[in-house]
């Protein structure tokens, strides 16, 4: 009887560990959880990097196929997220596409990123709006998970530090965008 | 154990096939198309599966299958394909591989865990006997006896039935 | 005017509800009994005062008071009287003063009942009862307010998510709420037990009544849930295995396991402790699942908008996590009992396995629920946990549990000779593996089909002979004719037949799943006037489509289609689609002809111009009217076993006597 008292004890502080060992994990995944579904879209600082691969025909100078972020230093990149099922999405498609001709020689970059589509939907939508700025795949969500976007279309305008300047929910209305650009130049 | 478990998938997804579908060799059907979006979850909504989301965007996706499947593509390429673009999230069935196979692990784990602290106890458990447990269990059992039996006989049968609820 | 008495009475709620706290608290301390007694007081006007609340936030509903910012939201013009009233709890904030409300009514019986026996248990109870309903009032006081106002009046409002307009949005989340709410008074005796030091069963005896009715609550929501599902959801099943389907889902696992595992203790003075982690585990995870549902942290259809409610939520659940386990640590000596198993064979070693198993399933369903979540943390990357994984992992535990539900009640306390059992058991298994060859013969290859074939049929005949031998021995000795016998019986053992009959209402529960899981057939397919889908030996022949207005901005849009069996026309049946125009969503409502073999379930997916053609998805559902009918069994048998019975428990004496007689 008594070699049963000294091995409960030792197996008990264990037990009594172990107890709290997951009660604090648990909790500590929960609260985890809930900070990082908070955390909204980033509005300012350093936007997150990324890669976007390039549909074909859309490399226009990034020939290697893909383009990435931080090698845009030095020029505006306006990374717009959209989808050929998104409707308000149409609404700006146009602008976008001017805002490129326009100032594409002034240091202006226009990425499409194309959110959850399928390639020959997406393609049909370039070519309705004769798009012709760089547009590729979020391949795995990836980049739209880092700029925690809630839907489309969502816009993030970069400076020529790679700081997020404006951020856009919604599409832009007539001539929105094509002032900002216009202000950011200026600076 | 995994072997088991094939059988049945392979059952069920043969099961699942039932139903006149006039396949005029390479045709893809409605149900083709179901049959792998039902193994997996529209990319964009809050866990939908993929055959019964009613947005645009499943209905594209569900076009894509279908594209896919004509193409040649076999059901588990097409979900491979799924997953490729659009990640992990669309498929119904984790991986075994990656984060997801903890997901298979740890049930088997627990599992495992559960019988073992219960065959510790038992053992545990029965090695302490109370003094004096001679006792022989009494067991409900049908009364075979003439209908006028004593009332008070039937009421203390019916206590003790009530003791050994 | 009115909602703002509302809003006066939910503060007024609120205060009542912390002085309670404090003052029970207070009087436990001094020891004083008056600060006890008005701390009791203080908890029962809380009932009132919330039901007060709840009132005047449903004549604002009824009404149309749209400058409520909660009325504009989920109330409009055009619903009809009965949904306007189920909007108290289609929103985050009216379903948050509804719980208070719920729970403040469960408090106010709680504080009616004699207290002579448990007088020191009283402080602890109202404390933990109080408690809680600080938390929940104080949320719909500060963060979540169903009385705010909008700073200017709507003409209508945008009304309930269509989705939620259907009758099932009366007795769902009501009867959700209740079995949740009801497990809060069974944990706080059971704290309160833990402090106190009265650790025997008397907690449990006092609280067993509460225990059965939260579950059969939980249950009941859980039914209609899933029934609602199938009715109008329109994707052909009834459980998603959606996490907050298995928020719910979980604490009934748990919730079974504790109501069998307190047999135990009452029998035979074992598993102290085990009840006391099953109760605060059951008690955790009802606030874990309403914090799911609320907060957003895991992706589910059924989430509610994402509000500042999450962070708070964490907070109470952490804090009570920690005081529970803290508490139950500190008073672990106590519950030290004379845990002894005779054999292997016998009914407490059949219920330690019985609450193995819902341990273990438990920790599954947990596991595939937090996965997508953890994953995301990990990884970066979400993953998805569908059904097909649920299916695979908790089949084989379901499995185990129907056998066991067959075998466990063959089995006496203490001891059971092999012999005896194997006497019971052996024609019923034969029985059922002459069913399975049979089923085999005629076409089920599938093995796990027939081996839930075969549990089934074990388990229903073992439990039904119980039954019945009880009905045949009572008809020996009184001579009653065979109804009467089995009234009877059931009345003067409520327990045991109660509890027969709830297994047998799983038991054609299971026949039901296993039907739809195993058997289940879909087909889709656009069909023309007259062109016809085949399923299943049916034939559905579409005619026409048509196009009318609903109430309000609804828009319907309906299929006739004929569902013929060989030649015959077996019924005429109208699915179809529901559009609401204001928040541009669609209702897909299935249409069902339904026999105990099968459910045929046609489903309109589209159509193009005007009807020329049109697509239908059918399913057909074998056997799945028997999962109904086994819950309404299931409900049935819940409340032969738990109708009060004051003579036989009067009468009823434990074999370890204790000194005072016990009273009900």
């Amino acid at each position: 009887m008594a070699e049963e008292a000294v091995q409960p004890k030792t197996g008990l502080r264990v037990g009594r560990l172990l107890v709290w060992v997951v009660t604090f994990a648990l909790l500590g995944l929960l609260g985890w959880g809930l900070v990082r579904q908070s955390q909204t879209r980033p509005e300012s600082g350093l936007a997150p990097d990324f890669t976007l691969p390039i549909f074909s025909g859309y490399e226009n100078e990034f020939t290697s196929g893909e383009v990435t972020l931080s090698q845009l230093r030095g020029r505006i990149v306006v990374v717009n997220f959209w989808a050929s099922w998104c409707v308000e999405c149409r609404r700006e498609a146009e602008e976008l596409e001017m805002v490129w001709r326009k100032y594409r020689d002034q240091g202006v970059v226009v990425l499409g990123v194309d959110y959850v589509d399928t390639e020959s939907k997406a393609r049909a939508y370039l070519e309705e709006f004769n798009i012709t700025y760089p547009n590729g795949p979020d391949l795995r969500s990836r980049i739209s998970d880092a700029y925690r976007i809630t839907g489309v279309p969502e816009t993030f305008i970069i400076d020529r530090e790679g700081r997020i300047v404006l951020t856009k929910v919604g599409p832009f209305r007539p001539g929105e965008l094509d002032q900002a650009i216009r202000d950011l130049l200026s600076q | 154990m995994k072997r088991w478990w094939l059988w049945i998938g392979l059952a069920l997804i043969s099961l699942l096939l039932v139903g006149v579908v006039y396949a005029q060799g390479g045709e893809v059907t409605k149900d083709d198309i179901n049959r792998v979006a039902k193994q997996l979850y529209c990319p964009v909504c809050e866990n939908t599966p993929l055959d019964v989301c009613e947005t645009q965007a499943c209905a594209d996706w569900r076009e894509q299958i279908g594209e896919l499947l004509a193409a040649g593509y076999s059901d588990q390429e097409v979900i491979n394909y799924f997953t490729e673009r659009y990640g992990d999230r669309v498929r119904a069935l984790p991986r075994q591989a990656g984060f997801a196979l903890w997901v298979w692990i740890l049930p088997v784990v627990g599992t495992l865990a559960g019988i073992g602290i219960m065959i510790q106890l038992f053992r545990r458990w029965m090695g302490r006997r109370t003094v004096a447990t001679a006792t022989i269990p009494v067991e409900p059992s049908p009364v075979r006896a003439s209908s006028d039996l004593p009332e008070d006989y039937v009421a203390r049968l019916e206590r003790e039935l009530r003791e050994w609820e | 005017m009115i909602p703002d008495v509302g809003y006066l009475a939910m503060v007024t709620a609120l205060v009542g509800a912390v002085y309670a706290t404090i003052a029970s608290l207070y009087g436990f301390f001094k020891g004083e009994e008056r600060w006890v007694n008005s701390a009791r007081h203080a908890t029962m006007t809380l009932a009132p005062l919330l039901g007060l609340s709840s009132l005047t936030l449903i004549y604002a509903l009824v009404v149309g008071d749209f400058q409520l910012k909660y009325v504009a939201t989920t109330s409009s013009r055009d619903m009809p009287l009965f949904l306007k009233v189920t909007a108290l709890w289609g929103g985050q904030n009216g379903s948050l003063l509804f719980w208070s409300f719920l729970m403040a009514s469960f408090t106010f019986i709680v504080m009616l009942r004699r207290w002579d026996e448990d007088r020191e248990l009283l402080p602890h109870v109202i404390f933990v009862t109080a408690g809680t309903l600080v938390f929940f009032v104080g949320l719909t006081t500060f963060v979540a307010n169903p009385f705010e106002k909008l700073s200017f009046i709507p003409p209508d409002g945008q009304g309930l998510n269509p989705l939620l307009r259907h009758p099932g949005m009366v007795a769902h989340p009501p009867t959700l709420y209740l079995g949740y709410v009801g497990f809060v008074i069974p944990y706080a005796f059971a704290m309160a037990a833990l402090v106190t030091r009265r650790t025997d069963p008397h907690w449990i005896r006092v609280t067993r009544r509460w225990t059965l009715a939260a579950w059969l609550f939980l249950s009941l929501g859980l039914l209609l849930g899933g029934r609602w599902a199938y009715d109008v959801l329109g994707w052909g099943g009834y459980w998603a295995w959606d996490p907050v389907e298995n928020a719910a889902f979980m604490p009934w696992l748990t919730g079974t396991a504790f109501l069998h595992s307190v047999m135990i203790q009452e029998k035979r003075g074992m598993l102290k402790v085990w009840n006391m982690v099953l109760i605060i585990l059951t008690y955790g995870l009802v606030i874990f699942g309403t914090f799911i549902t609320r907060s957003g942290v895991i992706s589910s259809v059924h989430s509610f908008a994402q509000s500042a409610v999450g962070p708070l939520f964490f907070s109470f659940i952490a804090v009570t996590a920690v005081a529970s386990v803290a508490t139950l640590l500190r008073r672990l000596d106590d519950l030290k009992s004379e845990n002894r198993l005779d054999a292997l064979l016998s009914r407490e070693a059949a219920f330690l396995l019985n609450n193995m198993l819902f341990i273990t399933l438990t920790f599954s369903v947990f596991i595939g629920t937090i996965s997508p979540m953890v994953s995301e943390l990990v990884t970066g990357e979400k993953i998805t946990v569908g059904p097909p994984w649920f299916d695979r992992v908790t089949a084989p535990q379901f499995a185990l549990l129907l056998a066991l539900m067959g075998i466990a009640p063959l089995m006496a306390w203490r001891k059971t000779a092999a012999q005896r059992l194997g006497r019971s058991l052996w024609w019923p298994f034969l029985i059922a593996v002459v069913v399975v060859i049979g089923l085999f013969l005629r076409g089920v290859h599938s093995w796990g089909a027939l081996l839930g074939f075969l549990l089934v049929t074990f388990v229903g005949v073992t439990t039904l002979w119980e039954y019945v031998r009880g009905v045949i021995a009572r008809r020996r000795a009184r001579g009653e004719p065979w109804l009467v016998a089995f009234w009877r019986l059931a009345g003067r053992n409520r327990r045991r037949y109660g509890g027969y009959i709830v297994h047998l209402g799983v038991v054609c529960m299971a026949l039901g799943i296993i039907g739809t899981e195993f058997f289940q057939q879909d087909t889709e397919g656009t069909l023309r006037p007259g062109e016809s889908l085949e399923i299943g030996g049916f034939r559905t022949v579409y005619r026409t489509l048509r196009t009318y207005p609903g109430p309000g901005d609804l828009i319907v849009t309906e299929a006739t289609v004929e569902i013929y069996q060989g030649d015959q026309l077996l019924k005429t049946v109208h699915p179809k689609r529901e559009f609401y125009q204001n928040t541009q969503q669609t209702m897909t409502i299935p249409a069902l002809r339904s026999t105990m073999a099968e459910d045929v379930y046609v489903l309109l997916t589209g159509w193009e111009s005007g009807g020329a053609t049109a697509t239908f998805r059918v399913y057909i559902n074998p056997l799945v009217n028997w999962l109904w009918l086994g819950g309404l069994i299931f409900v049935v048998g819940t409340l032969v076993a738990g109708w009060p019975d004051f003579e036989a428990e009067r009468r009823m004496v434990m074999p370890r006597l204790t000194i005072a007689p016990q009273q009900v």
